[in-house]
């Protein structure tokens, strides 16, 4: 580390949030080119970029209608999974202290990758690491997701495989996520529990029940 | 249709961040709901995997998408970088569907 340059960790966090960008930048790519494979127009997946901005819930709309799932099933799956942003936002209002109209703004950049970095931070870089992720993967993510979905729309989806790749994208989404026994029996459970009711419930469906695996390990005391 | 579930879902994700901020922290702080809200993501995706890999309306099945997943597994297991797992899984199905 280099002590005498001017402020080497606010440098630091810029260059680690430019490289979190970059990383989104591949996730919106996909997730352009599978919400166009599910049927979506290029418009409908850059609004969803741009307000919901909420990489899995993006992709679980997409991933449900994208296998004929009602509307109501792909949206109520899609706020279960951004319901996390809600306890993200909880913790980050106390920690970065910001206040005003600009915390609406905060609002909508509150994710995993903003939430991560802004709490590894040193107090002293908190705001920056939280702005500077908040700039990155914002601008990054939705021009990924507009030419994702442009590409998507002049190609052959399936024969490409790229419906193949939602799955994968959940894969990479969830792995990094269990860490103990608790969390691979939780996502064990969701994995049963969706294979049981496929056959029973309504295309989306099962996604919701799926959501049950969590009651042994939360109401356990 | 499609553009209601856009936009429910955007106007729904953002309340739910907006939630986070206004509301004081003590009434979202339980202990439970904590864990449940870290927990969920996990249901959720394991769940989205089997639909997305195996689905196909109301039957369980294993084709081109399942070999997919399969690749993207190894990917995952080898530490490769999301757009890797990504492609892995769309070449191996894209392979799969050309044999």
């Amino acid at each position: 580390m280099d002590a005498a340059a001017p402020n080497p960790a606010r440098s630091r966090v810029v260059r680690n949030a430019a490289a979190i960008g970059l990383a989104v930048g591949a996730y919106g790519l996909s997730f352009g080119a599978a919400a166009v494979t599910a049927g979506l127009s290029t418009l409908q997946a850059c609004v969803l970029s741009l307000v919901a901005f909420t990489g899995a819930s993006q992709f679980a709309l997409v991933g449900v209608l994208g296998a004929g799932g009602s509307a109501a099933a792909g949206v109520a799956g899609s706020l279960l999974l951004g319901s996390r942003n809600t306890l993200y936002g909880v913790r980050l209002s106390s920690l970065l202290g910001i206040q005003g109209p600009k915390r609406y703004l905060a609002a909508q950049v509150t994710i995993d990758e903003t939430t991560a970095m802004s709490t590894a931070a040193a107090p002293e870089v908190r705001r920056v690491a939280f702005w500077a992720t908040a700039a990155s993967v914002y601008g990054l993510w939705n021009l990924s997701t507009l030419l994702g979905a442009l590409g998507a729309g002049a190609v052959n989806t399936s024969s490409l495989g790229l419906d193949a790749a939602v799955g994968a994208a959940f894969l990479a989404l969830l792995a990094p996520q269990v860490r103990d026994r608790v969390g691979l029996r939780v996502a064990l459970g969701g994995a049963l529990l969706a294979a049981a009711a496929i056959p029973l419930a309504p295309a989306g469906v099962p996604v919701l029940i799926a959501g049950l695996a969590v009651l042994p390990a939360v109401l356990r005391r | 249709m499609i553009w209601a579930a856009v936009l429910s879902t955007s106007v729904g994700c953002y309340a739910l961040k907006a939630l986070g901020w206004s509301v004081p922290a003590r009434w979202l702080a339980g202990e439970r709901l904590q864990r449940a809200a870290a927990l969920l993501p996990l249901a959720l995706l394991a769940a989205l995997i089997v639909v997305q890999a195996f689905g196909s309306g109301h039957s369980l099945s294993i084709d081109a998408r399942s070999a997919g997943l399969a690749a993207a597994g190894i990917a995952v297991l080898r530490r490769a970088p999301f757009l890797v797992v990504v492609l892995a899984a769309a070449a191996t199905a894209a392979l799969v569907r050309a044999l």
